[in-house]
């Protein structure tokens, strides 16, 4: 199954403030009520961008300058909590294909980078600088190097956190590790006859 | 230098080194429900792959259920869809399903558990955040993704990265009223929602040693709250005597053979451990949150945060949880108005919440204009409620009293807030509209303190409402 590598994302972004984003707030729990994750894009952010009656509330994702943006700036531990996959399906749905803050939530990187979206770490003032450059100019072209581990905007660069691991996963195009694991054939096998399982 | 129970379950766990440098790591148990198993299933046959040990894994239904009626088709025409989905898939791939119908349904962490399916040693993975609740057996157990769930039914390993292993001690005696809960809120508030990530988390220490395993089962469940993907406690007497007999335990020689493996499976004295922590249980009080995440807690007797007493940089953060729980800055946390009072979820939905909450429960009243259900989380625990008569001091004091399930916890059923309620919860989390209203409110606290808070219509300090001991702090 090959994989497009994914090397470089570049595009324009926007700034989703705050720490601790939870993935109930990325995606309700009511839009996992579904079998598929078809049309999961509409359902990200939803409680923060509507009120109950369907008018829009004021929200980045709201804000006509940032429309088309494909990489997302947020802060620290973003994306914790419940572990559904429906949140970054819904990120990557509604276009993202980055995203940069401050960390992240385990579980949330972890699949987000099964997607082939690399979640890289940046130091808070380099964001910051970041954020203020896009909110001046949302426009400005943003380039995330995911081999070269860099960020560059304008006349600017910083450097940015990415484990080795989900690098190169990235940058190969291993991101959907199926492949690999299958790979192991009879050696799953082998593991299955030594190690415990529950029976009745 | 000895090793930890992580280390040496890691170690025997690897089936090989992938490309990138991750671990193919052996997953010895899967668990699955309704809610993260479709898209993997759906997956699965776009690949044209099958499951490659079915036997490994176990399915139940519990997010979406309702627990006020079983009657299907299931009111929510999304619900019922989910359900059937389900129950093709079991039957497609061959796997173990304990349905509505079994008498042996209920949450995903409780019913593994009770089956005894959750081992010490294992691996053990689910499609939820709280699967670290069966590292109470010392089991390595971790919430996954979708993407993931379908890589366990094709190949019964995931690619993972071996964590970092904190080991947290706490020593001491708890304080009457001093729950399991207050213990893992109070040690996510000390290490912040964040402390965890990269750490797979050991908890140890005199108050472990000495907690049932469903006590231990409370605070495993809560580890993501703090970050950690991952929690455990080291199996001992406590963890032997509850598996023992259970339906899916080893019997026999195994039994005998099964024990001094596990026993062999717990860190060695001198483990390395990455980071160390020590809390004294004297310390922890009832506590409850009062923000919008976990670790937004405090004691009952404090007061919540005043944002001007906080850095700059910390100051929105608290703003917005403050604003969102309408509560003014520095106000005490004691005494705000509860609408909703839930007891149950995979952190606080086994018999003995029941039981303990029900010891001091009986002989009160729900207050006028509160909403309170009791939910338990298997329909095995309903039962022995049932049988002791818990349900009737539940229903005699004006609790509704339901059938198994997620419920309340996260609203993916008929079970939700309305509008802005305040809501008394035994589950996990306090985010914005988790409980099923984008502008519900959510005080996470022990199931003794939700009767409390039901009785009195206020978050209340349980041991003034029921004299439980003698009241230590001002």
């Amino acid at each position: 199954m090959a994989l497009e590598p994914v090397k470089q994302v570049r595009g324009r972004a926007v700034h989703v403030p705050a720490n601790d984003i939870d993935t109930d707030r990325i995606t309700p729990a009511r839009y996992l009520k579904v079998v598929t994750f078809d049309g999961l894009g509409e359902a990200l952010f939803y409680d923060e961008r509507f009120n109950a009656d369907g008018s829009e509330k004021p929200h980045p994702l709201n804000d006509p300058r940032f429309q088309g943006a494909s990489i997302l700036l947020v802060g620290a531990n973003f994306g914790c909590g419940s572990s559904r996959e429906h949140s970054p399906q819904a990120i990557y749905r509604a276009g993202f294909r980055a995203i940069i803050g401050e960390s992240f939530a385990e579980i949330f990187f972890g699949n987000s980078t099964a997607l082939g979206v690399p979640c890289v770490a940046a130091a808070r003032a380099d964001l910051e600088t970041l954020v203020w450059a896009v909110k001046q100019e949302p426009g400005l072209e943003v380039t995330v190097d995911i081999e070269n581990l860099e960020v560059r905007y304008g006349e600017r660069s910083f450097t940015i956190g990415l484990p080795t691991t989900a690098q190169k996963a990235l940058t190969e195009g291993r991101w959907d590790p199926i492949a690999d694991l299958l790979e192991a054939g009879d050696l799953l096998e082998q593991a299955s006859a030594r190690l415990p399982r529950a029976t009745r | 230098m000895g090793k930890s129970l992580y280390q040496k379950v890691w170690e025997s766990h690897a089936v090989r080194t992938l490309p990138n440098g991750q671990t193919q790591l052996f997953i010895d148990t899967h668990l699955i429900h309704e809610v993260t198993s479709p898209q993997a299933f759906g997956m699965l046959r776009d690949l044209g792959l099958k499951v490659r040990f079915p036997e490994r894994t176990f399915a139940t239904v519990d997010h979406i259920v309702p627990t006020h009626s079983l009657l299907e088709p299931f009111e929510d025409p999304q619900a019922d869809e989910m359900i059937r989905q389900l129950r093709k898939n079991v039957r497609d791939f061959g796997i173990t399903f304990f349905d509505v119908t079994s008498g042996l349904q209920g949450i995903v962490h409780i019913i593994g558990p009770e089956n005894g399916i959750t081992q010490p040693g294992m691996t053990i993975a689910c499609g939820d955040s709280h699967t670290a609740t069966h590292g109470a057996f010392g089991a390595i157990a971790f919430g996954v993704g979708t993407t993931q769930v379908r890589d366990v039914l094709a190949t019964q390993t995931l690619a993972m990265a071996k964590q970092k292993v904190r080991r947290i001690n706490v020593d001491g005696s708890l304080q009457p009223g001093v729950y399991a809960k207050d213990v893992i809120l109070h040690i996510i508030k000390v290490l912040g929602v964040n402390g965890g990530i990269g750490y797979a988390y050991e908890y140890g220490g005199s108050v472990f040693d000495n907690f049932s395993m469903e006590e231990r089962m409370t605070v495993c469940n809560m580890s993501i709250e703090g970050g950690a993907r991952c929690g455990y406690v080291n199996p001992d007497q406590t963890t032997f005597e509850y598996l023992q007999g259970r339906a899916y335990a080893p019997k026999g020689a195994a039994w005998e053979q099964s024990v001094q493996r596990w026993q062999a499976l717990a860190s060695d004295p001198d483990a390395h451990y990455d980071d160390m922590v020590e809390i004294r249980a004297e310390e922890i009080a009832p506590t409850v949150t009062w923000g919008i995440n976990p670790g937004q807690g405090c004691a009952i007797t404090d007061r919540v945060p005043n944002p001007a007493d906080y850095p700059q940089a910390e100051r929105a953060g608290l703003e917005e949880a403050l604003k969102h729980m309408n509560l003014q800055p520095g106000q005490a946390i004691k005494g705000v108005r509860v609408n909703v009072a839930f007891l149950g979820s995979c952190t606080n939905g086994r018999l003995s919440d029941f039981r303990e909450a029900a010891k001091y429960l009986k002989g009160h009243r729900v207050a006028p204009g509160v909403r309170a259900i009791a939910v338990p989380g298997s329909q095995q625990v309903a039962r022995a409620c049932e049988e002791e008569g818990i349900d009737k001091i539940f229903t005699e004091a004006g609790f509704e009293w339901r059938s198994a399930g997620c419920s309340m916890c996260l609203a993916m059923n008929p079970d939700k807030l309305i509008g802005d309620e305040l809501c008394a919860s035994s589950s996990n989390r306090n985010f914005k509209g988790r409980q099923g209203s984008a502008t519900g409110r959510t005080v996470l606290m022990s199931p003794l303190m939700v009767v409390a808070a039901a009785v009195t219509g206020r978050v209340s300090d349980a041991r003034e409402v029921f004299g439980v001991g003698e009241l230590v702090d001002a």
